[in-house]
Formats: structure tokens, sequence, C-alpha cells
């Protein structure tokens, strides 16, 4: 009873602190997720301006075994498509100049009867069908999604039985584009470590100056004379951060579900083919926020309770700060996300990898459990550390 | 005479940093801040600890006032010990240092009722002592304006306020008039006599000779954490000023040094 009196008392005041200043509330809820609205919009809009460039070019779709199941899927296709075609490795790479609106489509001979046999449990490879294109080229590309995304729907009607694109070797590409014309892309792996930018800034507006803070006005002291025990405060203090810190990262999810829908629209160019975020991935992504800023809010509570005053405690944030941007900055030097489960044990990292998988729409849940799991317990432990941190004289009057 | 302070062969070792020792021109690891320290002080007197810079007079009222833990000895403040009975001591006294500053985003009404809520302060009293601690400090008109925008005297008016919510029987307070300018300084110390008549009981530590005359009914000089000698100002001062008395303390003990 009493306990939670004197929690309760200092998360009021936190509270009231948090939303009665507007300076305050605006840096950690209402910027990140208006930031990352604007932004996500703009390449939206920018990204569909260069989709648009090439909406009136025509595009050959060469296609070489079109099923007779795909055939009726494809009869609308704002594209020519012809078959049967033979395709060569020349066909291929004369994919590499982007002025050539031109799609080619592999598939296996025979993939109808090859599919209905196809038994998942087998382990055995699944029929690949193969979409080479270029992504500097946009009617190509536009062309691409359009077909990409209806075979998508197609995979999951049967229940995932072929793959598309599957990488059987290391030096497997599909896009031709060099590398340097695939700016959209390299935009698109620079959001999660938006996301992570947005998130630390809200948390660095409320931690340093909670707890560093209270050192530096003396006030530790009138705080901790009265009869309230120290992990009363610490637990106070840790609820309440924690709690703005939820509502800074829930601002940024919004900021990303108002803004996807353009993305993905510019994407698609309207067209209906069912290449959508599913609930499972927001819900992911939220879980990932939520998480993520979590670990951050408490790794910052306990360098500020280290720190002297709020000033020191902005110094030893920012190596943190640091670490923190290179791992949101890992997408790029990566294809695709890492395999290895343990690899989602790595705070931050892991929330990176997985927000990047499920924008690429490739999200596995044993990595977000994995991430999410660990990151729950990091913050465990983190509050824990906290609490001894509040306990310790050496730290609390430290000289 | 009611004694409601015994302070028994008090010792507190801090670790040195390397920065520190810097600082503190030494090679030695630790600094013994407060050594085998003991005293009195009686119900209703104001007992003032004299000292230069790093006496440790600060170390000792945050031990008294169970912020850091003694290495050994004990403190017992109105029959509960600082070592084995911390909340009870924190029951009854108030600690106040000229340092503290309040949360600029406060008004002096908030900050009120959250120290009185902390201190368990029922909101009937809370309300009745409020009311006649802001009158009495003039806050009453800047009840509900930010401290942010207060003048510096009246900050740290409400400071004293603040830390008094709970009206305790035993006032700790470290060096009361550092930073006051001349009319703050007053009111504090004005103030503190007010509570000595009303039979509280302050512990206050300074270096300023003219408040220990002023103020102290009895006093402790103490320099590198030893209490050297202690007792009423005229069993001190010897015939001498307090000023004169002090260096010449100050003397017999760095006489083999330096
Ligand atoms: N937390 C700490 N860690 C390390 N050393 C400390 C700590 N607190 C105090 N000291 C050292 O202990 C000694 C006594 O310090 P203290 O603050 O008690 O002195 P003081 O009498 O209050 O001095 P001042 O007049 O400067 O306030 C000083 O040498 C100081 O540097
Ligand atoms: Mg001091």
């Amino acid at each position: 009873m009493r306990t939670e009196n004197n929690t309760w008392t200092i998360i009021k005041k936190e509270f009231a602190r948090f939303l009665g200043d507007r300076q305050l509330l605006f840096t950690s809820v209402i910027m990140p997720g208006l930031l990352i609205y604007i932004i996500y919009s703009l390449m939206g809009s920018g990204i569909s301006k260069m989709a648009t460039e090439g909406a009136n070019e025509s595009v050959f779709v060469r296609v070489e075994n079109l099923p007779e199941s795909v055939a009726p899927l494809w009869e609308n296709l704002p594209a020519t498509i012809m078959v049967p075609q033979t395709l060569t490795q020349e066909d291929i790479n004369n994919l590499e100049s982007k002025d050539l609106n031109e799609v080619l489509v592999r598939f296996p001979a025979g993939f109808d009867t090859l599919v209905a046999s196809y038994n998942p449990q087998s382990g055995e490879m699944a029929p690949n069908v193969e979409i080479y294109y270029n992504s500097a080229n946009n009617a190509s590309s536009r062309v691409y999604h359009v077909l990409e995304g209806s075979l998508t729907a197609y995979e999951n009607q049967l229940s995932n039985r072929f793959d598309i694109n599957r990488a059987d070797t290391e030096e497997a590409q599909f896009d031709m584009a060099s590398q340097d014309d695939v700016l959209g892309s390299i935009l698109s792996k620079l959001i999660p470590m938006l996301i992570l930018m947005m998130l630390f800034s809200g948390v660095m507006a409320i931690a340093p100056s909670s707890i560093a803070g209270e050192k530096e006005r003396g006030t530790i002291a009138t705080l901790l004379v009265t009869p309230m025990r120290r992990n009363e405060l610490a637990l106070g203090k840790v609820v309440s951060l924690s709690g703005m810190a939820l509502l800074s990262g829930l601002s940024s999810f919004i900021g990303i579900v108002l803004s996807l829908p353009k993305m993905i629209q510019a994407d698609t160019q309207g067209i209906e083919i069912g290449l959508n975020y599913t609930s499972a991935d927001y819900v992911v992504l939220l879980l990932t926020i939520l998480g993520t800023v979590l670990i951050m809010a408490s790794v910052v509570s306990m360098l500020s309770a280290l720190a002297k005053d709020v000033k020191n405690a902005g110094t030893m944030i920012v190596p943190f700060m640091l670490v923190v941007m290179f791992c949101g900055l890992t997408p790029m030097f990566q294809s695709g996300t890492p395999e290895n489960l343990t690899a989602y044990l790595i705070p931050f990292y892991n929330s990176i990898q997985v927000m990047t998988a499920t924008f690429a729409h490739e999200m596995k849940w044993m990595p977000v459990i994995v991430m999410l799991v660990s990151n729950v317990a990091y913050t465990g432990i983190a509050v824990w550390g906290l609490t001894r941190m509040f306990n310790s004289e050496k730290i609390m009057f430290s000289k | 005479m009611n004694e409601i302070l015994r302070v028994e062969g008090l010792s507190k070792t801090f670790k040195l940093s390397r920065k520190q020792q810097k600082i503190e021109r030494t090679n030695s690891k630790v600094i013994v801040a407060v050594n085998d320290l003991s005293f009195t002080a009686n119900k209703g007197e104001i007992f003032g600890l004299l000292g230069p810079n790093g006496a440790g007079k600060t170390t000792t009222l945050r031990m008294l006032s169970t912020l850091i833990h003694p290495d050994s000895g004990d403190a017992i403040l109105d029959g509960y010990s600082v070592v084995s009975q911390p909340e009870e001591v924190r029951g009854k006294i108030g600690f106040l240092t000229s340092e503290l500053k309040l949360e600029d985003f406060f008004t002096p009404n908030y900050l009120f009722d959250f120290f009185s809520q902390l201190h368990h302060v029922d909101e009937t009293t809370c309300r009745q002592r409020k009311q006649q601690m802001f009158s009495r400090f003039g806050i009453d008109k800047f009840a509900e304006v930010k401290v942010a925008n207060l003048s510096t005297g009246m900050k740290q008016k409400l400071s004293l306020v603040i830390s008094l919510v709970h009206d305790p029987d035993i006032i700790i307070f470290d060096e009361p008039t550092n930073g006051l300018d001349v009319l703050t300084a007053r009111t504090v110390t004005d103030y503190l006599q007010e509570l000595r008549n009303e039979g509280k009981t302050v512990i206050l530590s300074t270096h300023i000779f003219s408040l220990v005359e002023k103020l102290c009914d009895r006093v402790g000089v103490i320099i590198d954490g030893h209490m050297i000698t202690c007792g009423t100002l005229d069993e001190v001062c010897n015939g001498l000023s307090l000023e004169d008395r002090f260096f010449e303390i100050y003397k017999e003990q760095k006489g083999g040094e330096e």
C-alpha cells in the first residue's frame, strides 16, 4: 500500500511535468511521428513520380514456359506478353542497359505439375520462378512489381508451393540495375535507422533531465530524506520514463501507419495486386518499436544516473547513440537479413533487422520472437540495475 | 538538558578517483572525510558545525540525514539510530542545503503538495501548513507561478519551505546562508531562531564565524574530519573572538604539518 503510494506520487509528478510541458511533448511525442510521416510521404510521392515517368511507355514481358494457371492472371497487364520464348543469358545481360523496357520471366518447364506434386515437408527445393528486371528503369520496375505481386498472391493461395527469385547461388541477380542506380532501395534501407533516431531523440528529451537533473539540482537528497524507499523512487522513475518512451514509440508507429499506404500506392501504381502489409506486419512493427524504445530508455536512464549533471549525461550518451546509429546503418551493408537466430540477440541491431525485413515483406516469426524476448529481458536487467544505482550512495552522491 | 542527538565515533572514508587525487594533491587512494567524530546536541538549541572547506561538514550532515552510511560509529536522533533505523530517523528530520534548486517547471503550490504527499502529511494539515508557511515567506502571491519565473530569493525561500513541509523536530541545514543575498539570508536566520523558540533543534554547518556567533548555542569545530573542540560559544572561545580562537586551534592542528 505504502510502496504503491510513493511510487504513484512520483509517477504522477513525472507525467505532470511531461504532459504540461508543450516543448517537451513536442520533441518527444509529436515530432517523431510527424517527421516520420513527412519523410515517408515525401519518399512515397518521389517514388510515385519516378514510377509515373515510365507509365506510358510500353513494356515487353518475355516469358519462358508460361504455365496455363498463370496466363489468366496476367491477361490485363499494362504490358505486352510475349510467349513462347527461350531466354538466353545474353537476353538477361542486355537488361543491364536501363533503356530496355523489358521484364524476363522464366518458369521451370512443367511448372503446374511440379507445383501440384511438390511436398513442402520433403525438404526439397520448391520450384523457383525467376523474374529479371532493371529497377533503374521505371517502366521495367513497375511491371516487375505487378508481376511479382500477383505471383506472390498466387503463391500464398497455394500455401507456398513455389518460390520467386530464390537465390540458389551467390551470384544470382535478378535486378539487373547497377548498384548506384538503386537509390530507392537505399532510401528504404535508411527508414529503420530514421525510426531509431526519432525514438532516440524522444528518449533523450525525457530521461536525462528526469534522472541526472535530480542530482544536479540537489533534489535527490530532498527526495531521499522522505520516508520513501529508494527502490520506490527508482520504480516510479522507471515506470514513468517507460510510459513516456512508449508514447513516443507509439507516435512513431502512427506516423508509419499513416504514411505506409502512400508508399505502397506509389510502389504499385494503384494497381490492386494484394501486395500490402498484413496486420501481422503492423503488429510486429509496433512491438519492435515498443521493445526498442524500452531498452533505449533504460540504457539512457542508467547513463543519466551515472552522470553528475544533465550536461554530463549528454556527453555520456553520445557514444551509445553512435553505436545505435551504427546498428541502424547495417542494412546498407547487407543483402537480406541474417538467418542465424543468435544475431537477433543483439539489441538495436535485432530491431533494425526485423524492421528492415518487415518493410521488405520478408518478416519471419522466429527472429521476431527472439528479438522481442531478448529485448524484454534486457529491459528487465536494466531496470534492476537502475534500482541498484538509486540504492548506491556512491552513484547518487558522487563527487 | 534534553539530549536529542548523540553522535558516537562517526567515520566515513571515500575512495578517490584519479581526477580527485589531482585536485586534492595526494597520492593516497582514499580520503578520510570524517574521522571518529563524536558530539551531542540538545533539544531546542542551534548547534553549529564550524570548519573550513573539505573539513567533512557536508559528509557528517549527510550521514545524520541517512543519505549516506557511516563506515563505523552511529548517530542517535531522538532515540533512533541512523544505522539501524534510518526510516524512523527520516520521519524526524528535515534536510536542507542552500544549494538546493527546485524543478523550474512546477509551481510552489504543486511542489508543496508533492513533498507533503511523500512525507505522508494528511491533506488538511498540508493545506493549513502551506497557507501558514507561504504567508510567512511571502510566497502566497506566487503560489501559482512556475519556479522558473520566481526571483532567486523567492526560489531559495521556497526550497526552505519545501524541505520543511512535514514540520520536523530536527532541522539539518548545510551552509544555510551560502549564496543567499543579505535579505534572504536574514529571512533564513530569523526563521532558524523562530524554530528554536518553538523548541525545534537545528544542526547547521558553516564556515562563517559571524553566523555561529549570532545563531548558535553550541558549536563544534571540525578540521580534517576531526572534532577539535565542542561546547558552548563561551567554552570554545576561551575569552577570544571566535575567529581568533579558530585560527589558534587551526595553527595548533596544522602546526606539525606543512
Ligand atoms: N562522494 C565523495 N567521493 C569522494 N570524496 C568525497 C565525497 N564527498 C566528499 N568527499 C571528500 O571528503 C572531504 C570532505 O568533504 P565535505 O564535502 O564533507 O566537506 P565540507 O566540510 O562540506 O566542505 P565544503 O565547505 O567545501 O562544503 C573532501 O575532501 C571531499 O573532497
Ligand atoms: Mg559542504
